[in-house]
C-alpha cells in the first residue's frame, strides 16, 4: 500500500531512462558526499572550537596548496559529470535509424497524435514496447513540452518549428505524459497518457483504430489539391524540383549551400519557399502560408518521405493522381518495395468519392512477408476500437 | 550570551545619529544620506516581500490537494506568477544591495556617502513607482504569464496586465541600474586613505561584482520587455511565428539576463557571509583573495551560460554542449568559497550568536542548493528534470535557502549597527531554527516529486503525489512562522530593545568603529586605514580582558 500513495522514484520504462538514472545516482552521491562532508566539517569544527573550549582562536590566512586542491578536484568531478551528460544527451537525442515515426501537435490545451498509417489519437498515444519510436513535434499556438517522466524525456513543443524526441519503451503500462512548459490556462490539464504494447498487441490497435487513411495518401491528396504536382512533376525540365529520393538527402542551393532535407526544410520550403532555392530553380513558388494546418503539413511531408520509388519515376511523375507508389507498411517491415510487383493495387480514387468508400479489402500483397493485416490506408469501421480522435 | 547584552545596559545612545539629525516627512523623503534610503529600502522591500509571501502560502494552499479545487486554474495561474514577479524584482534583486549594501558600502571603503546621492535617491524612487505598476497589475486583476513572460504566450495570448507588468519591471530595473553604478564608482574612486583593494571587505568585493551585472545585464532585459511590449501592443513580429518571429530568441535575450540576475542575487549574501563568519569564529577569513576573485569570476562566468535554461528548448546539439561545459566552470567558485568558509571555521573560536547560526544554515543549504545544480547543468539528466519540481527545490535552495538566510543574517548582523537597538537573542536564535526546519521540510520532499516528474506550475496534480505536496505545504507553513517572527521582534526592539553599543559583536570593518547609529556623515573623523579587513588578532586580545 506504501508504495502505492508514496512513492518516491519515477518508474523507469524506456532503454534511455535505466542510464538517466544512473547518471542521476553518481551526481546524488557526490551531492550527498559533499554535503555530508560540509555538513560534518562545520559540527566538528563548532564542538571542537566553540568558544567554551577554544578560547583563543589562532589566525591562519590560507593555504595555496588547499586552494588548488579544493578547486582541482571538484573541477574534475564536474568535467566527469558534464562528459556523462553529453554523452547521455547525445543517446537521448539521436534516435536509432530503425525508429518509427509518430507526429504530436500541441495545442491549447491538447495533445494530438498521427501514426503514420493515419490512426489519430488525443492525449493519448500507443507505441510499440521494444521498438524506438521518433517523435516529431510542433505546436499550433504557444510552446508547450512532450514529457514522459517514465521514460526520462522531454522535449519542447514549438510553434513554427519541428523538434524531435525519441523513446523505445521496454515494458507494457500506462505513463503519464504531461506538458511541461507553462502554456495557459489549463497548462495542468494538458496531459494525457502513453500506452506501451507489446507489438502484437500494438498491430491489433493499429488495426482497430480507425484510420481513414495513411498520411501519406492523405499527404497526397492535399499534395494535389494545392496545385503541387503542377510545378513538381518530376521531369527533368519542371519548374520545380524533383521531390523522389529527396528526403534525407543533402540539397545544394542556389546560393551554394547544402542544407540536409529533413522535415524541417520541407516544411520551410512550402512556407517560406525563397528562403532556400533549390540550385538551378527560379524564384517562383508561392508561399502556401495559411493555407495548411499542422495535421496538412504533417500528411504532405510524410508523403514527400514517401517518395523513394526509384523504379517508376518517371513513370508515376506524369500521373500524380495515382495511389502513392508506397505502401508504408512494408517499408516500415523492411521490405523492399522498389521490386515490381509489389504496387499492383491502382485503386482509382476521386477525390469526390468520401474515403469511407473506398473500403475495398486490400489484395493480399503478392508473396514477400505479406503482412497479414489489412493495408493501414484501408479503412476499418471497427466500433470498439481505442479511442480515437473524434472530429 | 554574547557580551552585547549585558554591555548595553551601560551603554547610551549617540547624540548625534543620521535618525535623529532631522525629523520630518521631507528630510526623508528628499534626504541623499544612503543609510535613510536604505533604511525606507528595508521597508519597502519588506512589505514586496510579505506580498509575495501571501502568494506563496496560497499556492501551497491549493496544492494540498490533487485537484485544483480552491481556486479556478486562471486565478492559480496568477498566483506563482505574482509570487514570482514580486519576490524576484520586488524583493530578491534590490534585497541585499539596496539595504544592506547602501548602509554599509560607503562606511566600509571608508566614504561620507555614495558617489551620487541623489542618484541613490532616484532609484529608491524609481523603484516605487516600478512598484507601483506591478501593484496597479495585481490590484486590476493580475497577470498570468508566469514569471518569465515566455513568448508567444505573453504577446499574443494572454488577456491579463502583461503590459503594466512589464512596464513595472522594466522602471525597476533602472533602480537596479543606478544602485550598481553607484557602487562601483564609489568602490572606485571613494576609499579612504589606505583602503587599498586587498583590504576592502569581501562584502564590497561581492556587491561590486553584483553591480557589474547589474550594469551589464539589466540594459538586455529592458530591451526584451521594450520588445515584448511593442509585439503585443504594435504586433511586430518579434518572437511570435505567426507574425514571422522566433519564440526561442526571447528565451536567448531573457535568459541572457535573468541568468545572470541569479547572481545579483545570490553574490551579495556571499558577501554578508564572508563578514559573519570570520567574526564569530573570532578569525581572519581564510583564502580572502580566493574568495575575492571567485566572486569576479561568477560574475565574468555567469554570463556565459544562459542558454542552460534551454537545453530542450530548440537550440544546437553543439551549443547545449558549451553551455553545459561553462555551467559546470561556473561552479567552481561556489565550491571555492564554501571550502573557504568551512575552513574558517577550523582552530576559531566560534561563538554561536544569531547572524552565525543564520550564517551556518546558509552554507549548508546553499552548498545543498549549488550541488543540485549539478544535475541540470548535465544536459543528460536535465532532458528528465528541467522545469520540474527538481528546478522549483534548486533554486529555492539557492535563492530562499540561500539569499534570504543571508539577508536575515546579515540584518540580524548589521540591526544594533542601524538602529542602534539589540534584538532579543532568543527569539532570534528560535527564528533561526524554525526557518531551518521549516525551509528543508517545503523544499526537500519537491526534489523527490521533480525526480518523480512533477512538473512546476500544475494547478492539479496526479493523486500518488499528495503525501510530498502535504508535506511540503506544511513545511511552508512552519517556515512562514519563522519568517514573521524576525519583523515582530525587530520591531519591537526598536522601541525596547537594548542599547546596542558601537561594537556589540567586537567585529572588525570600519562601520564597527563609528557609532551605532552612525552619524549622517558616518564619520566624525575620516578613518586611515593601514589593517587588512580581518585584522581578528587585535581583537582577540580584547576577549581576555572583557571575557
Amino acid at each position: 500500500m506504501l508504495p502505492q500513495y508514496f512513492p518516491l522514484f519515477p518508474e523507469s520504462a524506456s532503454t534511455i531512462s535505466a542510464r538517466v538514472d544512473a547518471l542521476y545516482f553518481f551526481i546524488l552521491g557526490i551531492t550527498i558526499f559533499f554535503t555530508l562532508l560540509v555538513a560534518l566539517l562545520i559540527l566538528v569544527f563548532a564542538t571542537k572550537y566553540r568558544k567554551e573550549k577554544h578560547p583563543v582562536p589562532v589566525q591562519i590566512h590560507g593555504s595555496i596548496p588547499l586552494e588548488i586542491f579544493w578547486t582541482l578536484v571538484p573541477l574534475g568531478i564536474a568535467m566527469v559529470m558534464f562528459a556523462w551528460g553529453a554523452i547521455l544527451f547525445f543517446q537521448e537525442i539521436h534516435p536509432p535509424k530503425s525508429a518509427m515515426d509518430i507526429y504530436g501537435v500541441g495545442k491549447q490545451w491538447m495533445w494530438k497524435f498521427q501514426h503514420p498509417g493515419g490512426q489519430r489519437e488525443i492525449n493519448n498515444l500507443h507505441v510499440p514496447v521494444g521498438k524506438a519510436v521518433r517523435m516529431t513535434l510542433i505546436s499550433q499556438d504557444v510552446l508547450h513540452s512532450f514529457y514522459v517522466p517514465a521514460f526520462r524525456t522531454q522535449m519542447d513543443v514549438i510553434p513554427g518549428r519541428y523538434t524531435t524526441v525519441w523513446f523505445e519503451a521496454t515494458k507494457p503500462g500506462t505513463y503519464h505524459l504531461f506538458c511541461n512548459q507553462y502554456c495557459g490556462t489549463k497548462h495542468s490539464a494538458m496531459v494525457g497518457e502513453v500506452t506501451a504494447m507489446s507489438p502484437d498487441d500494438y498491430q491489433q490497435w493499429l488495426r482497430g483504430a480507425g484510420a481513414f487513411g495513411s498520411l501519406a495518401t492523405e499527404g497526397q491528396k492535399v499534395f494535389a489539391s494545392m496545385g503541387c504536382p503542377t510545378c513538381h512533376t518530376g521531369a527533368d525540365n519542371a519548374r520545380g524540383p524533383n521531390l523522389y529520393n529527396l528526403y534525407g538527402r543533402m540539397v545544394r542551393t542556389e546560393d551554394n549551400r547544402t542544407v540536409l532535407a529533413d522535415e524541417g526544410y520541407i516544411r520551410e520550403s512550402i512556407l517560406n519557399p525563397s528562403a532556400k532555392i533549390v540550385y538551378g530553380f527560379q524564384n517562383i513558388m508561392p508561399t502556401f502560408q495559411g493555407q495548411l494546418n499542422e495535421d496538412e503539413m504533417i500528411q504532405i511531408i510524410e508523403y514527400v518521405k514517401s517518395l523513394t520509388y526509384n523504379g517508376q519515376l518517371l513513370q508515376l511523375q506524369t500521373n500524380t493522381q495515382q495511389e502513392p507508389p508506397v505502401n508504408l507498411n512494408k517499408i516500415q517491415q523492411g521490405v523492399d518495395v522498389t521490386k515490381p510487383g509489389t504496387n499492383q493495387n491502382p485503386t482509382p480514387r476521386t477525390s469526390a468519392v468520401p474515403a469511407t468508400q473506398e473500403a475495398v479489402p486490400a489484395p493480399p500483397s503478392s508473396g514477400q512477408n505479406a503482412p497479414k493485416q489489412p493495408r493501414s490506408n484501408a479503412p476499418q469501421a471497427k466500433p470498439n476500437g481505442p479511442q480515437v480522435e473524434q472530429r | 550570551m554574547s557580551t552585547a547584552t549585558q554591555n548595553s545596559l551601560a551603554l547610551e545612545m549617540p547624540s548625534d545619529t543620521y535618525l535623529n539629525s532631522s525629523y520630518g516627512v521631507k528630510s526623508w523623503f528628499l534626504t541623499g544620506d544612503h543609510k535613510r534610503i536604505a533604511m525606507m529600502y528595508v521597508v519597502s522591500i519588506s512589505l514586496m516581500f510579505l506580498l509575495g509571501g501571501v502568494f506563496a502560502t496560497l499556492v501551497r494552499l491549493e496544492l494540498l490537494t490533487p485537484a485544483g479545487d480552491l481556486f479556478q486554474s486562471d486565478t492559480y495561474n496568477k498566483l506563482f506568477t505574482m509570487h514570482g514577479v514580486v519576490m524576484i524584482f520586488g524583493f530578491l534583486v534590490p534585497s541585499i544591495p539596496v539595504t544592506l549594501g547602501n548602509f554599509l558600502i560607503p562606511i566600509m571603503v571608508g566614504a561620507r556617502d555614495l558617489a551620487f546621492p541623489k542618484i541613490n535617491l532616484a532609484s529608491w524612487y524609481i523603484y516605487i513607482i516600478g512598484m507601483a505598476f506591478m501593484l496597479a497589475a495585481i490590484i486590476s486583476g493580475g497577470v498570468d504569464t508566469g514569471w518569465t513572460f515566455y513568448t508567444p504566450l505573453s504577446t499574443q495570448y494572454l488577456t491579463t496586465h502583461v503590459m503594466f507588468t512589464a512596464i513595472g519591471i522594466l522602471i525597476a530595473g533602472f533602480s537596479s541600474i543606478f544602485t550598481g553604478l553607484n557602487f562601483i564608482v564609489t568602490v572606485h574612486r571613494m576609499r579612504a586613505p589606505g583602503m587599498t583593494w586587498f583590504r576592502l571587505p569581501l562584502f564590497v568585493w561581492s556587491n561590486y561584482a553584483a553591480s557589474i551585472i547589474m550594469v551589464l545585464g539589466t540594459p538586455v532585459l529592458a530591451i526584451t520587455l521594450i520588445l515584448v511590449a511593442l509585439e503585443r501592443g504594435l504586433h511586430i513580429g518579434i518572437f511570435n511565428p505567426a507574425l514571422g518571429g522566433d519564440p526561442v530568441l526571447f528565451q536567448h535575450m531573457f535568459w541572457f539576463y535573468s541568468h545572470p540576475a541569479v547572481y545579483i542575487m545570490i553574490l551579495p549574501g556571499f558577501g554578508v557571509i564572508s563578514e559573519i563568519i570570520p567574526c564569530f569564529a573570532r578569525k581572519r577569513i581564510f583564502g580572502y583573495s580566493a574568495i575575492a576573485f571567485s566572486s569576479i569570476a561568477i560574475a565574468v562566468f555567469g554570463f556565459l551560460v544562459w542558454a542552460h535554461h534551454m537545453f530542450i528548448a530548440g537550440i544546437s546539439t553543439y551549443s547545449a554542449l558549451i553551455f553545459s561545459f561553462v555551467t559546470f566552470l561556473v561552479a567552481i567558485p561556489s565550491a571555492i568559497k564554501v571550502f573557504n568558509w568551512t575552513a574558517t571555521l577550523y582552530k576559531g573560536s566560534i561563538h554561536f550568536d544569531t547572524p552565525m547560526l543564520y550564517a551556518l544554515a546558509f552554507i549548508g543549504l546553499f552548498t545543498i542548493g549549488g550541488l543540485t545544480g549539478l544535475f541540470l547543468g548535465a544536459i543528460g539528466v536535465d532532458m528528465h528534470v528541467t522545469a520540474t519540481y527538481f528546478v522549483v527545490a534548486h533554486f529555492h535552495y539557492v535563492m530562499v535557502g540561500g539569499m534570504l538566510v543571508a539577508y536575515l543574517a546579515g540584518m540580524h548582523f548589521w540591526w544594533p549597527k542601524m538602529t542602534g537597538k539589540m534584538y532579543p537573542e532568543a527569539p532570534a536564535k528560535l527564528s533561526a531554527l524554525i526557518v531551518f526546519i521549516g525551509f528543508n521540510l517545503t523544499f526537500f520532499p519537491q526534489f523527490i516529486l521533480g525526480y518523480m516528474g512533477m512538473p512546476r506550475r500544475y494547478h492539479s496534480y496526479p493523486p500518488e503525489w499528495q503525501v510530498l505536496n502535504v508535506l511540503s505545504s506544511a513545511g511552508a507553513s512552519v517556515l512562514a512562522v519563522g519568517l514573521l517572527m524576525p519583523m515582530f521582534y525587530m520591531l519591537w526592539s526598536l522601541k525596547y530593545g537594548a542599547v546596542a553599543g558601537n561594537n556589540p559583536y567586537r567585529a572588525t570593518g570600519l562601520e564597527w568603529q563609528t557609532t551605532s547609529p552612525p552619524p549622517t556623515h558616518n564619520f566624525h573623523e575620516i578613518p586611515i586605514v593601514t589593517q587588512e579587513a580581518y585584522d581578528y588578532e587585535s581583537q582577540t586580545e580584547e576577549v581576555e580582558v572583557v571575557g
